[in-house]
């Protein structure tokens, strides 16, 4: 009769076997099995009797009282992250960009009435495209750079992935206002390839300063499985083309969001 | 964190309608989370540190972080299993930098005991303890803690959340930033290791009956 593995044991005990009915069959019938995982369950009952104290009723209350007078006025909402110097840049930028795009759009296409609207959205749809390419190039270039990061020295215990996370963070803050806009434009393609952008941005902005070689790879296999870099740079290339034919001034097709929709 | 779907449920809901005032503005909202989940961000905390003042550090940088980052927490997820992950992560950092000072001490330590090899007092501290002493609860939890404490802080935060705080292995795997597959490894890894370390320690029923001692 063959045996199960220590680890099919322990993966069995600690309810995380892929399969649990073949290994209770088993364990109904071979006792050398059933003796390993009683001791494997005696190691585990001894760790439960580690005790863990009692903070107290009003525990609560106490954390409250020691965290009030640190915390700010108001919780962080995502637009007071503007307001930090290094990021100011970043939203003079975008404001520099909507700023012209509507005095572009006061100055021309003095048209009828219905003009005037498919022309204010045109230049919303520029303003949009212009933003999103930038904002999508930039994503490439740290992804690109994580997704080739390596240690130094093979002997390197952790590397140091701090630039890469504050840039995910910066790059987080206006991810968000990109997908709810093209979320209020309907353009779903976008806002989807945004919102995937944003968890594997999330979760490059939430890791650790320095990450063992192991991590690293895990994030950028990650990266990798998700084909992020893929939808970015279709998505961007599209934003190039679509900016390329819309400067002069046709009207935004609903057929290129649809298009986009599919990616 | 096993709770009954109902309630888990209506303390999502109630979670979701504190968010919103906090973030319209009422801290007192915020004191209602705080105040609903601290006992079980300690238990995290405490069972990741494996002592009272790292763990209530912990609880406290938990929700104070959690505040600062209240406009990003999504809908999509709860406040108690955010706050949590938001400690235990928090969490693995207290102990890396725990162990990296323990490091510096090991190596002032070995610098300042440099060749006190031979002092007979060095020698006895060495000892293992005696099977007698060993069979008093005192020494199995010194024990223990010393077996958690070889851990790395990845099998010590999987074995800690699955076997104790019951947490699925996505949620795990969330805060490790790992895979389901790798993070069912590193629990099969850090149970493997605890059993090593204190088997010798623990008497089975398969010994005891073969011993005949089972009460």
């Amino acid at each position: 009769m063959k045996h199960m593995t220590e680890e099919e044991l322990i993966a069995y005990r600690e309810g995380v076997a892929e399969q649990r009915a073949p290994i209770s069959e088993h364990l109904a019938a071979c006792s050398d099995c059933r003796a390993e995982l009683e001791r494997i369950e005696a190691v585990l009952a001894a760790l439960d009797t580690l005790p863990v104290p009692d903070p107290g009723a009003d525990y609560g209350r106490q954390v409250w009282k020691e965290i009030a007078p640190r915390l700010p006025e108001t919780p962080g909402r995502w637009w007071q992250t503007w307001l930090e110097p290094r990021r100011l840049a970043a939203a003079g930028a975008i404001m520099a960009l909507i700023i012209a795009a509507f005095v572009a759009g006061r100055f021309t296409n003095r048209g009828g009435q219905g003009d005037s609207i498919a022309s204010k959205e045109r230049v919303r749809e520029r303003v949009l495209v212009v933003a999103v390419g930038e904002h999508l190039g930039h994503s490439e270039r740290m992804l690109v750079e994580l997704s080739n990061a390596a240690p130094n020295d093979p002997k390197q215990k952790e590397v140091n992935i701090s630039a890469e996370q504050r840039r995910a963070e910066d790059l987080l803050q206006e991810n968000r206002l990109y997908r709810q806009t093209a979320l209020e434009d309907g353009d779903t393609g976008l806002a989807s390839v945004l919102d995937e952008l944003e968890r594997v941005l999330l979760d490059v902005a939430h890791s650790p300063d320095e990450v063992t070689p192991a991590q690293l790879e895990a994030i950028q296999k990650k990266i990798e499985a998700r084909g992020i870099l893929f939808k970015v740079r279709v998505v961007n290339k599209e934003l190039q083309q679509r900016q390329e034919t819309t400067t002069p001034a046709p009207a935004p097709s609903d057929s290129a969001k649809r298009e986009r929709n599919k990616v | 964190m096993p709770q009954s779907v109902e309630s888990t449920q209506a303390i999502a809901e109630s979670d979701a309608i504190a968010v919103e005032r906090t973030l319209a503005g009422d801290r007192d909202a915020y004191r209602v989370l705080v105040e609903r989940h601290s006992h079980i961000v300690f238990r995290l905390a405490y069972r990741m540190t494996g002592n009272r003042h790292d763990a209530e550090e912990v609880v406290q940088e938990a929700f104070l972080r959690g505040y600062q980052k209240l406009g990003q927490f999504a809908a999509r997820s709860n406040f108690g299993t955010w706050v949590y992950r938001i400690a235990a992560n928090y969490a693995i950092d207290r102990l890396r930098q725990r162990q990296k000072e323990e490091a510096r001490r090991e190596v002032r330590r070995t610098e300042e005991t440099d060749g006190m090899e031979n002092d007979p007092l060095h020698r006895v501290k060495d000892e293992a303890p005696t099977p007698e002493r060993l069979t008093q609860s005192i020494e199995l939890r010194k024990q223990i803690e010393q077996a958690l404490a070889a851990l790395s802080d990845a099998e010590r935060t999987a074995f800690v959340m699955r076997h104790w705080e019951g947490c699925g292995i996505e949620e795990i795997a969330a805060v490790l930033k790992s895979s389901s597959n790798a993070t069912k490894n590193t629990v099969f890894r850090a149970v493997q290791k605890l059993r090593q370390a204190l088997e010798p320690f623990v008497e089975s029923k398969a010994q005891a009956r073969a011993m005949g001692t089972e009460s």
